[in-house]
């Protein structure tokens, strides 16, 4: 089984998991309205590191924050990141896409490649492996984890670090912004007000390893599917059909009332969360609680799958299904069951849920002592 | 055999077979949809990554034969680059560069994630199956080979497109790319 050993998470809300697990489940959120930040002729509300604090002349704050997180997920491990049988699987969007802007920076072109930034983190580790990038739109972060589970199956490494990293710029805001994508106040995921989503900073790590034995409270990741809508390229299909498939495959001969919850996508879009009801109801899962982490992060793209995972695995762990931040009103036209208060559950397993540009769709059944 | 397609700015080969063209470059592409595809417009609007993965994945189930464009689950598209979406990045980045003169477009935003190609190419053929994109940074094909022999752990994947799709520009790029089917 492919199990879990450490994790951490690097946001605006803390630079640990229980940080940031307890500020979520406090009802903390980092976002805010910013005007007139990088030139953006429009306002916009997001959740954002402090740039200040992450300033250097020989690393991009991406490769900061992944050193960073990288770093502290290890802190209590025996892994030894100098060996060849461990493998880092970097998952982003758009990595150093801001460098493209060579008026902001000094840094060398190259490292707007991402196989280069994602280099720059195995050099800093003393890491001998060519680093791997899941570049899968919004779906990455499920995806480098479905990797992970891969390449320890297949016996070739003991440890695999997949590390989510997203940072903010114009080029990011202005694009969301051109979709007509972007909330003009914080976000309200499955909400009848929904008006579209928040952007996120965030960098989030997990660290797996294969064991044939588990114990009753460690994580295992057990199944995970990518699916295409084979729809549309930027908008999700009305039939929910690549997340349908998805979470056909991830939940298998599950009981859905194992399920704690769904954290599903839920980036408060019209077209997102209402093509995850239709989803979640196809799928025989519509009795199961869903939440929705982006009114505490916003949409922290190449991290969300990470992070969100990690929040999830902790909520479990505390008998929790978190509230969705910023809902109120169900806004979908399949009955889902959100609420935006904390509420209990004995349950040990929970679904993560994504979708993203590229018609992709991706979900990962995370089970606490495994499938039993 | 398996099937099997390259495309540079000045080659096009087709299971180890040149393919006869006049063009080179971004004509290239241009004369390739022309001579082999022609019912897609779709095309037109795509970025060079798109377009590159497009024309190769189209020859290569023209090699295959026996198009049915029914619904299938059972094939992944999961291609491989180094250069991810810098052209339509670029291209983009063009557009919010000047204050005086900024209009982001979302036509041109939408092409700025390299999986893009991957869903152009589910949704010609209906596709449903998974759909992956990965970034490194020098072609390596132990390390293509190995990823998609572990895709095959996917319940229900039988066969894959696969390969090298990369684009550094209009005028620079290079596909390598093929169909695996799953061994036993």
């Amino acid at each position: 089984m492919i199990v879990c050993v450490a994790h951490n998470i690097i946001s605006p809300l803390g630079v640990t998991s229980a940080d940031n697990y307890a500020a979520v489940k406090s009802g903390r959120s980092a976002l805010k309205r910013y005007d007139g930040l990088w030139g953006l002729p429009e306002p916009f509300v997001a959740s954002l590191l402090d740039r200040d604090a992450y300033a250097d002349d020989r690393q991009t704050i991406d490769e900061k924050i992944v050193i960073d997180s990288v770093s502290r997920a290890l802190e209590n491990t025996s892994v030894d990141v100098t060996s060849s049988r461990v493998l880092f699987i970097i998952s982003t969007t758009k990595g150093n896409v801001f460098l493209l802007d060579k008026r902001a920076n000094a840094f060398p072109q190259e490292r707007v490649r991402l196989g280069m930034m994602a280099r720059e983190v195995t050099r800093h580790f003393g890491n001998p492996n060519e680093p791997i990038v899941v570049s899968n739109a919004c779906i990455s972060g499920v995806c480098a984890q479905i990797e992970a589970m891969r390449y320890l199956e297949s016996g070739a490494y003991d440890y695999v670090i997949v590390c989510g990293v997203d940072v903010q710029s114009a080029f990011i805001v202005s694009g969301f912004q051109s979709f007509k994508a972007l909330s003009p106040d914080e976000c309200k995921p499955f909400d009848a007000n929904r008006q579209g989503l928040n952007l996120g900073d965030a960098a989030a790590t997990i660290v797996f390893t294969k064991k044939d034995k588990v114990g009753d409270n460690e994580w295992v990741a057990c199944r995970g599917a990518i699916r295409n809508d084979a729809n549309h390229i930027s908008g999700p299909s009305r039939t929910g059909e690549g997340s349908y498939r998805a979470l056909k495959v991830a939940l298998g001969d599950m009981e859905p009332e194992k399920l704690a919850f769904i954290n599903a996508h839920g980036t408060a879009t019209s077209y997102n969360d209402e093509m995850e009801s239709i989803a979640i109801e196809r799928a025989g899962l519509a009795g199961v609680p869903v939440n929705s982490l982006k009114g505490y992060y916003g949409h922290t793209m190449g991290a969300a799958g990470v992070l969100e995972t990690i929040i999830s695995m902790q909520a479990v762990d505390d008998h929790n299904i978190l509230g969705t931040r910023g809902f109120d009103t169900l806004g979908v036209t399949h009955p889902l069951d959100v609420s935006n208060q904390n509420r209990a559950t004995e349950k040990r397993a929970f679904i993560k849920l994504l979708s993203g540009f590229g018609g992709c769709n991706a979900a990962l059944l995370m089970a606490k002592g495994g499938l039993r | 055999m398996r099937h099997s397609v390259i495309i540079t700015p000045d080659h096009v080969i087709v299971d180890g077979n040149p393919l006869m063209h006049n063009e080179k470059g971004s004509v290239l592409l241009t004369e390739l949809y022309r001579n082999h595809i022609g019912d897609y417009p779709k095309f037109f609007k795509m970025d060079t990554l798109s377009k590159l993965g497009f024309i190769a994945s189209e020859l290569l189930l023209n090699a295959e034969g026996n198009r049915s464009f029914e619904p299938r689950e059972d094939r992944a598209v999961i291609l491989f680059n180094r250069h991810a979406s810098l052209q339509a990045d670029t291209a983009y980045q063009a557009t919010i560069q000047d204050p005086d003169n900024f209009f982001p477009s979302p036509a041109a935003f939408v092409y700025t994630l390299p999986n893009i190609v991957t869903g152009e190419i589910a949704i010609r053929n209906k596709y449903f199956g998974e759909t992956s994109f990965i970034v490194i940074d020098d072609y390596d094909e132990k390390i293509i080979m190995e990823n998609l022999k572990n895709a095959f752990q996917d319940p229900m994947t039988t066969s894959i497109i696969g390969g090298w799709v990369d684009c550094s520009d209009e005028e620079h790029f290079e596909a390598k790319i093929f169909l695996i089917e799953k061994e036993n």
